[in-house]
């Protein structure tokens, strides 16, 4: 994983003046900001497996397609912001294609749907590498939030700090969706207990395209909300999907709180872990999750299955 | 001797009671007829006596041991042998094939990962053997896709026959059969040697009946009535279970 | 009759093969098939007959692989390491075993993914052992009984008798009791335990079986190259294994052989004229999944039947008309 080094140490892109900041807090706030874009990643990876009951194996893919379709949208001309909420939606309908088209017709064959993403996720990574060709592609820090943010006595860079916002925001408004209105409540049962939600008159196949549209959408966003500290390279989506997973298995499937708590302790789990035992960094990231799923594996939110 | 005891077993399934303190005696060679309506915690109780489910309380017995901790599978090595309401045969596989699982299951052979299964002829004739016992000798290499549903019905019972239990435990042994096709296989029931102990799971009365020795009524998990099969017919409690079927 | 007539021809193709197919990169590809279909075979065990998907087998492939280049760089002899590779891979798979066969399903698949994973992650990261990224090399090729195995064809030569080997244990395990009672496992685990099988230790034998094939396949892999790098263990390596079982056919023998040839055919030759194989290879799956779910190898048979009975009943129909 190239970035990680420059996760760890500043990222790229952006210049700043670091006066007397230590590395645990550096690392802190990369854990911080690589928790934020996690979350953005697995939301909807954690819905899918809930809902659904499959691994989405084509979610990696979604985050990295997402990437390089705002990297065009910018050469295109759009501004950042603009770019990630088209890459969204560009995202959002290239996954409710997958989903109606392929998925739909294996319903009920749970092994048959995570297989196609399996197959999916080899093609679209070769799309890429076909469209954007297989150097690692920088983009820019939005112009607005290039320069560092004094808090207390202690410096933050603003973009890194603004990820992290926008995920506490995107979290908010999904646990409000979910939590107060019908289709979140639906959305809730199906999780709960889809065939008995089918039962009750909960149109469940509808509910299984608004979520991976859903999902593909966040994902995609947060591809590009990750391009200017990740870098969009061949090889992202073979980076974020073990993540997505772990974040998934510790935080318990189905569950938006599983869900952002686990992101963040994987993202601070990867970056310590990066800098302090760089050659176990993988072990430490995955052992955790193995042992939930061993000792508790509904994880730490989930329901009892 | 008491061929099968139970004793206040309990399970719960989150917060419903399944089973309800339910306790029973079958004596050795005995016809038990299990009744109740659906929901009333028959197959439950038999998984209970499998050893599928763990009760949450209570004994079971077999032939004086107690069996409540044994596992599932080798409760088949003391003698207890099922069939299920729906059938759960090895698709794909002949019938042979199917009957020569089931004899596997108490053979030390089923660890040999070196022999040809299909030169082992004794194990094909015993096979053969369980088959013709239920009337299906005749096709015993047609496969299993290729069969009726009523003479799948009949695999089901060759496969629990096949390991020679001293218990044998029907799960709604007629369900989906013809009228014809109940009369037959009550014939092959009515057939079994005494050394077998039965019990039996049906809705169908009027060809249980012809069964049953004793019967036992359940409902909503607990034991509602036990006895003779004239005592339970005539018992006012049965009618009243009843009345909405 | 015709099954042992069909396979010894096959078998005389095979050995004769480095006899006409004389061009030595081609008998290399030869090579990678089989070795490939070896891992092929290893995983069938599990997603075809014990009806455990495991996305994660190329972590026991590439760790014997490790484990033998590892060995010989420190000084143990060409035997002594293979045996050290497979009694190591053997270890990983009881681990394995004990870690995913708590669940079944999709649960399982996770689990294996995470397990590979992890030993992807320490080929990877724990550079001071692997040498990361840069992988390790393997001076020279073993040489059994002092016949040097360097020639593209004296290697086949000893790939093919690994594999036919390997053939051959699968077959007479397949024909067994045991694996009877494996493939009952896979089809009514319940039946199976109220019959009185043991299903999990059923289940963890079939997967150090499984385990112990595909460490075969992971040094004849290492051979090869001579050469491990952390790919051999990636959750792409583990993709491609379980695409050549699925395309081929689960539960037969022939199919992951089948499967493993085409997806190496697709990879080196292919590739030499369509450049994005991956896009095709993932095409190639999805569309076997969708349309032909129980492999190519049954699906070509059954597309075989179906246009046998078209014909014949065509001829019928002539024929009274």
């Amino acid at each position: 994983m190239p970035n990680t080094i420059a996760l760890a140490l500043g990222g790229s892109g952006a210049e700043w003046t670091v006066p007397a900041m230590t590395l645990w807090l550096l690392l802190a706030i990369n854990s911080i900001t690589l928790g934020g874009l996690l979350f953005l990643l697995s939301a909807g990876f954690s819905l899918i497996f809930g809902l659904m009951r499959i691994p989405n194996l084509t979610h990696g893919s979604f985050f990295m397609l997402g990437a390089y379709l705002g990297v065009s949208f910018l050469s295109a001309g759009l501004d950042f912001w603009t770019a990630a909420l088209a890459s969204a939606v560009a995202m959002a309908t290239i996954g409710g294609l997958i989903e109606r088209l392929l998925l739909r017709r294996l319903a009920g064959n749970a092994l048959a749907q995570v297989l196609v993403t399996l197959g999916l996720s080899f093609m679209i990574a070769d799309i890429c590498l076909m469209i954007w060709t297989g150097d690692p592609v920088q983009i820019e820090t939005p112009p607005a939030l290039r320069g560092a943010v004094p808090i207390a006595s202690v410096v933050f860079p603003a973009y890194r700090l603004a990820i992290a916002l926008i995920a506490v925001v995107i979290a908010g408004m999904l646990w409000l969706m979910l939590d107060r209105t019908r289709l979140g409540a639906m959305i809730r049962a199906g999780v709960d207990d889809a065939p008995m939600a089918r039962v009750v008159g909960i149109r469940v196949g509808r509910l299984f395209s608004i979520i991976f549209c859903l999902g593909a959408g966040l994902a995609g966003f947060g591809g590009v909300m990750g391009a200017p500290i990740l870098s969009v390279y061949p090889g992202l989506d073979a980076d974020m999907l073990p993540l997505a997973l772990i974040v998934v298995i510790l935080g318990g499937t189905g569950s938006l709180v599983g869900a952002f708590v686990g992101s963040f302790i994987v993202g601070f789990l990867y970056n310590f872990g990066q800098a302090l035992f760089p050659e176990l960094a993988y072990v430490i990231l995955f052992l955790p999750m193995l042992a939930v799923l061993v000792i508790r594996p509904q994880g730490l939110f989930g329901r009892q299955a | 001797m008491t061929a099968l005891e139970v004793r206040e077993l309990q399970k719960s399934f989150g917060g419903l009671t399944v089973t309800a303190n339910v306790s029973l005696a079958v004596k050795e060679g005995e016809r038990r007829l299990i009744i109740g309506p659906n929901g009333a915690g028959k197959t439950t109780l038999f998984n209970l006596i499998t050893g599928e489910l763990k009760p949450a309380s209570g004994r079971i017995m077999l032939f004086g041991r107690d069996i409540t901790r044994i596992p599932s599978r080798l409760r088949a090595h003391l003698g207890v042998a099922r069939t299920y309401q729906i059938i759960t045969l090895f698709p794909g596989e002949t019938l042979l094939r199917n009957a020569v699982l089931s004899l596997l299951g108490l053979s030390p052979l089923r660890w040999n990962p070196v022999v040809r299964l299909d030169r082992l002829a004794s194990l094909a004739e015993d096979a053969r053997a369980a088959l013709a016992r239920v009337g299906l000798g005749a096709i015993a290499g047609r496969p299993l896709g290729e069969t009726s549903y009523g003479e799948r019905r009949r695999v089901e019972i060759a496969m629990a026959l096949a390991q020679r239990p001293r218990l044998l435990l029907l799960d709604e042994p007629f369900a989906g059969l013809s009228v014809e096709e109940r009369r037959d296989i009550l014939r092959l029931i009515l057939g079994i040697p005494r050394e077998v102990t039965i019990v039996m799971i049906e809705h169908d009365m009027d060809t249980a009946l012809e069964f049953a020795d004793r019967i036992t009524l359940l409902h909503f998990g607990k034991v509602i009535a036990d006895g003779t099969r004239a005592e339970v017919v005539a018992d006012p409690r049965t009618r009243e279970v009843y009345l909405g079927e | 009759m015709t099954r042992r007539l069909a396979f010894a021809l096959a078998v005389l193709v095979l050995a004769t093969l480095p006899f006409w197919l004389t061009n030595s990169y081609y008998v290399n590809i030869a090579s990678q098939i089989l070795i490939w279909a070896m891992l092929a075979l290893a995983l069938n065990v599990l997603a075809g007959y014990a009806g455990l998907v495991s996305l994660g087998h190329a972590g026991l492939f590439g760790m014997a692989s490790y484990a033998a280049a590892l060995s010989v760089a420190g000084g143990a002899a060409h035997l002594t390491a293979a045996v050290l590779a497979l009694a190591a891979t053997l270890v990983a798979s009881a681990v394995f075993a004990l870690l995913s066969l708590r669940s079944t399903g999709i649960s399982f698949l996770m689990i294996t993914l995470a397990l590979g994973q992890i030993l992807w992650g320490i080929a990877y990261r724990w550079i001071s052992l692997t040498n990361g990224d840069n992988g390790i090399n393997l001076v020279s090729r073993p040489a059994p009984f002092g016949i040097s195995l360097e020639s593209p064809q004296a290697f086949y030569l000893a790939t093919l008798a690994a594999f036919l080997l390997v053939v051959t244990a699968m077959e007479i395990f397949v024909a067994s009791p045991f694996g009877a009672s494996l493939c009952g496992t896979r089809d009514q685990p319940r039946r199976m335990t109220a019959l009185g099988y043991n299903v999990w230790l059923i289940r963890f034998l079939a997967f150090l079986f499984s385990g112990l094939v595909a460490g075969i396949a992971g040094l004849f892999f290492l051979y090869y190259d001579k050469f491990v790098s952390p790919h051999a263990l990636s959750l792409a390596t583990s993709a491609e294994a379980l695409l050549m079982v699925i395309s081929g056919g689960t539960g037969t023998l022939i199919g992951p052989i089948a499967g493993a040839a085409l997806v190496v055919v697709m990879k080196y030759v292919a590739s030499a004229y369509i450049e994005r194989w991956n896009l095709v290879l993932g095409a190639i799956f999805v569309a076997i999944v969708l349309f032909m779910p129980e492999g190519l190898v049954p699906g070509m048979l059954r597309l075989w039947r179906a246009m046998r009975r078209a014909r014949r009943a065509r001829a019928a129909a002539a024929h009274l008309g």
